[in-house]
């Protein structure tokens, strides 16, 4: 419950498996969605009656839906390969927490009814009836888990919990247990737009507020242009980008970027939101619906590309997902990947060497980079595998002088999660969030100590979000998260001067 | 006796074939509606054959994350798949040249499979995370497959069963010719649980034997932006 208190782990100098404590994190609970947040999302409103009968319906429904489902309840061989791999074990010491305890949550209940051992011989296979107990566990354990895929890299099997995740929340919200946190901000995107439910004249206002302060601090008129029909780019980034540290620093760095690129670009009021928290509950129609709105956004604004800004989930979607979802996209320029990645972007921009930057401006600070779990496990950047993992360094060394990289062990497909991701950035859930971050807090303290790191930068508005409220837990400070595009915005030189007119304010009286 | 022994193979393969067919079609008829390999993954078709097979023959992700676990494993499934060609030589006849040339190897890999298969089991009873994840059954396959092999390795190396007349066995079985099995206790047990694995295979965690060929984020080839992916059921959305 929110509030409650819990003691923050010990940083260690390296990766210690822990002893099981049974029972640690049971009392966590995060808060239930209310009627009008179910119904929105086309989940009954408050637990159904015959709940038993319609979560086996529904889990049969997922297995005969998704393969990944049935092959995962079936392959597991109890190897033990997974379970000193989640953040979440490690830092709690709970079982219920290593990948595979959570699964058997859900997979004693499918070997009950879906199997014949499990059906006619259930102790020997450890099969159990669901009951009320049972529910309550999957509904406080599968809000325990970011959906990270750490322990998939590490299955001989590519078991992935996430997917276990997202049935068991499917589960939960076809029997009206949905949770308060990811379907209150599913019904606001649906309705507004985007997570934070900020309307289009408050986006414009933040905008303007940008431009102001951009012209302010460089004397260069660079736009951040909202809803511009006939632009060549719509850019989708994380509502967070509009007000939040640092991530706001993050949009101003895009606007820079394109700016000395040279190109036309907008943001949009209809798509003002990368992130879809329709991956969360594991719901293909929601997570569909939230992505049609950046489809209909590209056609009425008449884009030709279409690139999204720092987010780890959203470009997890964006780059696996969109084309399925809300594609084809054969109405966009051809020649450019639907979706690009704003680092792709950068990147392209300073190998074309249409970008100079004065990395000096970044010499106040020691950068590490955060490989964010969507990005580093399920998607891409570039053309090669593992691009994902080059492109946003080649980024930031181009644009600091100051790098270095955490533990090998911590980073790129091995990277530990936030700790606040796959629905889980919420106050109710802070005990969660701060012991899950143990294993990330430790590799940045060691880099910090060992190498004289100072910041850490990250490409997921959940990340800077989650370590802006984590780092003080441990003794570090909130303001040591940058956006990757942040260290952008510092360095880049603007030599796109533009005429006074363009200037914010131009023209305007002033009544000061 | 050797009649209930013929029965117990006929509905042992019966089993074994009409099982593992169901579930192979149960996985190869289920849509995979989202592309979600395990990044980094290959972006080609033929990327992906080398990735499951590094993943079937080395075991590449386990070898990643426990090396104990997997040296464990992976001499008990190679030592396994060396022991199985090498019976081969108890079905056909004459014997193709490579089951001849396996044959010295196949004999020693017996060791191998049980060292593995103890390891395993030391394992799973001595680390805690494991043992809170183990369910009878696991144990009970641990046993089994001991067992078998143990009882095996003892009719090659220490108490010698007439293998030439359970060859005759087989090649009868087979082609329905008919013949004696020699009834030395330690066959009768190496047989036995080993039609009881046939029979229990498809109904157990051993489906991990066809599901690993099937698990999307091992399966899949990284294009989601160059081809768009759609299945059946998410075509109905489209058109409503």
């Amino acid at each position: 419950m929110a509030g409650a208190e819990f003691e923050t782990p010990e940083l260690s100098e390296h990766i210690e498996v822990p002893e099981l404590v049974e029972g640690t994190m049971e009392h966590i609970t995060c808060f239930v969605a209310k009627p009008e947040h179910q119904t929105d999302l086309g989940f009954p409103g408050e637990k159904v009656e015959n709940w038993k009968e319609v979560a086996i319906d529904k889990m049969g429904d997922l297995l005969s839906r998704y393969r990944s489902f049935q092959v995962f309840m079936d392959a597991c061989v109890k190897c033990g390969s997974c379970t000193d791999k989640c953040h979440y074990f490690l830092g709690t010491q709970d079982p219920k927490n290593m990948p595979v305890g959570r699964q058997d949550l859900l997979r004693k209940v499918y070997r009950r009814y879906f199997t014949f051992a499990g059906k006619y011989f259930p102790k020997l296979v450890g099969a159990v009836d669901l009951s009320e107990e049972i529910i309550d566990d999957w509904y406080s354990y599968f809000h325990q888990c970011s959906q990270c895929r750490r322990c998939s890299v590490f299955c001989p099997y590519g078991i992935d919990t996430a997917e276990i995740s997202m049935a068991a929340r499917e589960i939960l919200d076809s029997i009206g247990v949905g949770q308060k946190y990811c379907n209150e901000i599913i019904g606001k995107v649906h309705k507004i737009g985007n997570n934070l439910g900020l309307p289009g004249p408050a986006i414009l206002d933040t905008l303007e507020g940008l431009e102001e302060d951009v012209y302010e601090e460089d004397e260069v008129a660079v736009k951040y242009p909202l809803d511009v029909k006939g632009a060549d780019i719509l850019l989708v980034t994380p509502s967070a980008d509009f007000f939040a540290e640092p991530h706001v620093d993050g949009l101003i760095g895009y606007g820079k970027v394109f700016h000395e690129a040279g190109v036309s670009w907008t943001l949009s009021t209809k798509a003002s939101e990368a992130g879809n928290f329709g991956m969360f509950i594991g719901s293909y129609e929601n997570m569909r619906r939230v992505s049609l709105r950046i489809r209909e956004a590209a056609l009425e604004l008449g884009v030709k590309r279409i690139v999204f800004g720092e987010c780890g989930h959203a470009w997890r979607i964006a780059y696996s997902f969109l084309n399925t979802l809300a594609g084809p996209f054969d109405f966009l320029d051809p020649d450019y990947p639907v979706p690009q990645h704003i680092c792709e972007f950068t990147l392209n921009e300073i190998e074309k060497g249409t970008l100079e930057f004065d990395k000096s401006e970044n010499d106040d600070m020691s950068i590490t980079f955060h490989d964010s779990c969507n990005v580093a496990r399920a998607s891409r950047m570039g053309d090669t595998p593992g691009g994902q993992f080059e492109i946003p360094r080649k980024v930031i060394k181009a644009v600091v002088n100051n790098y270095h990289d955490m533990e090998w062990d911590t980073i790129h497909e091995r990277t530990f999660c936030c700790g606040g991701g796959g629905g889980l950035l919420t106050d109710d859930l802070m005990e969660v969030r701060v012991k899950g971050a143990k294993p990330r807090m430790s590799a940045f303290k060691n880099v910090m100590e060992e190498k004289g790191v100072t910041h850490l930068a990250a490409i997921c508005a959940i990340c800077k979000s989650q370590f802006t409220k984590v780092l003080p837990y441990y003794g570090m400070d909130m303001f040591q998260v940058v956006s990757v595009h942040q260290l952008v915005s510092n360095a880049i030189v603007l030599n796109r001067k533009t005429p006074p007119e363009e200037a914010p304010g131009y023209g305007e009286d002033d009544d000061d | 006796m050797s009649s209930v022994y013929a029965l117990l193979f006929i509905v042992a393969t019966i089993v074994l074939v009409i099982g593992l067919t169901r579930k192979i079609v149960q996985y190869a008829k289920t849509p995979a509606p989202l592309k979600i390999p395990t990044t980094p993954a290959p972006v080609t078709q033929t990327g992906v054959v080398f990735r499951l097979f590094r993943e079937v023959v080395l075991f590449e992700s386990l070898f990643k994350s426990t090396k104990w676990t997997w040296i464990f494993s992976w001499m008990f499934h190679m030592g396994l798949f060396l022991v199985l060609l090498r019976h081969v030589r108890y079905f056909i006849d004459p014997v193709w040249l490579p089951i001849q040339l396996i044959q010295p190897f196949g004999k020693y890999a017996a060791f191998a499979m049980v060292a593995g298969l103890a390891g395993l089991l030391v394992r799973r009873i001595f680390v805690d995370r494991v043992r809170y994840i183990s369910a009878p059954s696991d144990y009970l396959w641990l046993l089994i497959l001991l067992t078998i092999g143990m009882s095996g390795a003892m009719m090659t190396f220490v108490i010698h069963t007439d293998v030439v007349a359970v060859k005759q066995f087989f090649i009868g079985f087979w082609t329905l010719s008919g013949g004696e099995l020699p009834m030395d206790p330690i066959l009768l047990i190496h047989l036995t649980l080993v039609a009881v694995l046939m029979i229990l295979l498809p109904f157990s965690k051993l489906l991990h034997i066809p599901g690993v060929f099937f698990s999307p984020t091992r399966n899949q080839v990284d294009n989601p932006r160059e081809r768009r992916h759609l299945v059946e059921w998410a075509r109905k959305f489209e058109e409503s």
